[in-house]
């Protein structure tokens, strides 16, 4: 049913998108969980203006959809003299949109664990920042993980969105195929193939966490 | 009792799913089998053409006024006018190159009046009218360039260009050093070279005259380096119908419709 000759004639096409879809997932992904922990600990500090500043960051961040922060990255920055390719700027964007939710699902795991925990270590003479390192995180890594899963499964796929700016990912090479071979259908289904061999691993993977996890809990 | 609830309704849903589906593809086989898009029209009462939206000159869709105006669409309306001797029978719906062969497959359009240029390829997919407008690409640059013409394109230049048009094969064959990089429509390939993110925008000179018409810090340079001949595209294999436009293109040419028409949207320099 499927035309394999559109794979085989563009393997080299695809292959390229595919590792350049699969560099911008592992990119954005260390930088949106660093900055993503960063946020959360500003919005669960005892300080007021990191608080603030974490909130405003999340709320306004989530609030708008993610191409419109990259259009902003890619068409706006220019304007200030900052020139970035569409694989720049993708990075960047996919990386803050991300970092948004990963600093909630972050910080509702925090804030799940017992109030307790928190008292009883500073009672025994630990310092507020041990007292997250050895008692709160530890605990808290399990409950996120999960969703701290389903947001990189989301990037990945989110990732597409670099096709719009000359980002040279699959969804790029997917449209630049299905132009030149006047076939739609199959071409898109081979990119969803490439989408699922980055995708479906990474799901199991965050499964095998989760289990593995509960077991030594 | 909540979870059952829940099957029951994804059942439905996909019930319902499949039946537009079973709907639309009962429609489509329909348009096939008969391959006369001449009588489906009549018979729908109007005619429906894919155009572009966001192409100055030829199918632009004003953003203060909401209208959707250009040389396409007045050969279109021309065309309404043929078939029912009344131009406000037409229903416009936009295509971008990446979608309308696609959609004139579908059945979902009855004609491509999109800039589309005529090519062997794309022969194979669609029926195409006789030429209605002579192109040819060129480039578009930031007043002051050093790109003069198709001949300054090195290696490591950047090129603009616009997904799924011909545009983007022809410049990998003039300058095959060339960097391309392909944006969904016009209107951001455009802002993409207002942005600095290329040294040259490629397209057909129609295009170009239009984005120059609005920016006048770009200009055109260099010789058209191809013949892009515009053709109405049609269903494969519906020659009736592809005659019968062939028809309307000459009369309107020969009773000077047509180069009013053209006068109108295209001041040539």
């Amino acid at each position: 049913m499927l035309d394999f000759s559109i794979l085989t004639n563009n393997i080299d096409t695809y292959l390229e998108g595919f590792l350049n879809t699969l560099k911008v997932s592992l990119l954005a992904l260390i930088l949106s969980f660093i900055l993503g922990v960063i946020i959360a600990v500003m919005r669960i500090s005892p300080m007021k203006v990191l608080q603030l500043a974490g909130t405003a960051f999340v709320e306004f961040i989530r609030n708008i959809p993610l191409i419109l922060i990259l259009f902003i990255f890619y068409y706006g920055l220019p304007s200030l003299g900052m020139e970035l390719s569409g694989f720049q700027a993708g990075t960047i964007a996919l990386s803050i949109y991300t970092a948004a939710f990963i600093a909630e699902a972050i910080r509702a795991g925090i804030l799940s664990v017992d109030k307790g925990q928190m008292e009883a270590g500073r009672s025994s003479g630990l310092t507020y920042i041990q007292t997250m390192r050895y008692i709160i995180l530890p605990q808290a890594i399990k409950i996120v993980i999960p969703p701290l899963g389903n947001q990189f499964i989301n990037l990945v796929k989110n990732s597409s969105i670099l096709g719009v700016v000359a980002g040279l990912d699959l969804m790029y090479f997917g449209d630049s195929i299905s132009s030149a071979t006047y076939v739609v259908f199959d071409v898109y289904i081979f990119v969803a193939l490439f989408y699922l061999i980055l995708t479906i691993p990474l799901s199991l993977f965050v499964g095998y966490l989760e289990r593995r996890l509960a077991v030594t809990g | 009792m909540k979870t059952k609830k829940n099957w029951l309704i994804a059942l439905i849903l996909v019930l319902i799913i499949s039946m537009l589906s079973a709907c639309g593809s009962a429609e489509k086989t329909g348009g096939k089998e008969s391959k006369d898009t001449l009588s489906v029209i009549k018979k729908r009462g109007k005619l429906v053409v894919g155009v572009k939206y966001d192409t100055n000159l030829f199918g632009y869709k004003d953003p203060s006024s909401g209208k959707v105006e250009g040389f396409d669409i007045d050969i279109a309306k021309a065309l309404a006018k043929k078939i029912f001797g009344d131009e406000k029978k037409l229903e416009l719906k936009e295509v971008t190159s990446k979608t309308r062969v696609q959609m004139l497959k579908n059945g979902d359009i009855d004609a491509i009046i999109a800039t589309m240029t005529i090519t062997p390829d794309r022969k194979k997919e669609v029926n195409f009218s006789d030429v209605y407008f002579k192109a040819g690409q060129s480039l578009l640059v930031k007043k002051g360039s050093k790109i003069k013409g198709i001949d300054d394109i090195k290696k490591g230049t950047k090129v603009l260009a616009v997904k799924g048009s011909t545009s983007v094969q022809n410049i990998k064959d003039k300058a095959p050093d060339a960097q391309v990089l392909e944006f969904e429509n016009y209107a951001e390939a455009f802002t993409a070279l207002k942005a600095g993110k290329g040294e040259a925008l490629t397209t057909d000179n129609s295009i170009l005259y239009g984005m120059a018409d609005q920016d006048s810090n770009y200009t055109l340079v260099g010789e058209p380096f191809t013949d892009e001949p515009y053709g109405i595209a049609l269903k494969k294999g519906d020659n009736k119908f592809t005659k019968y436009v062939n028809t309307f293109i000459k009369e309107i040419q020969d009773n000077g419709d047509y180069d009013k028409i053209k006068s109108k949207w295209i001041k040539e320099q």
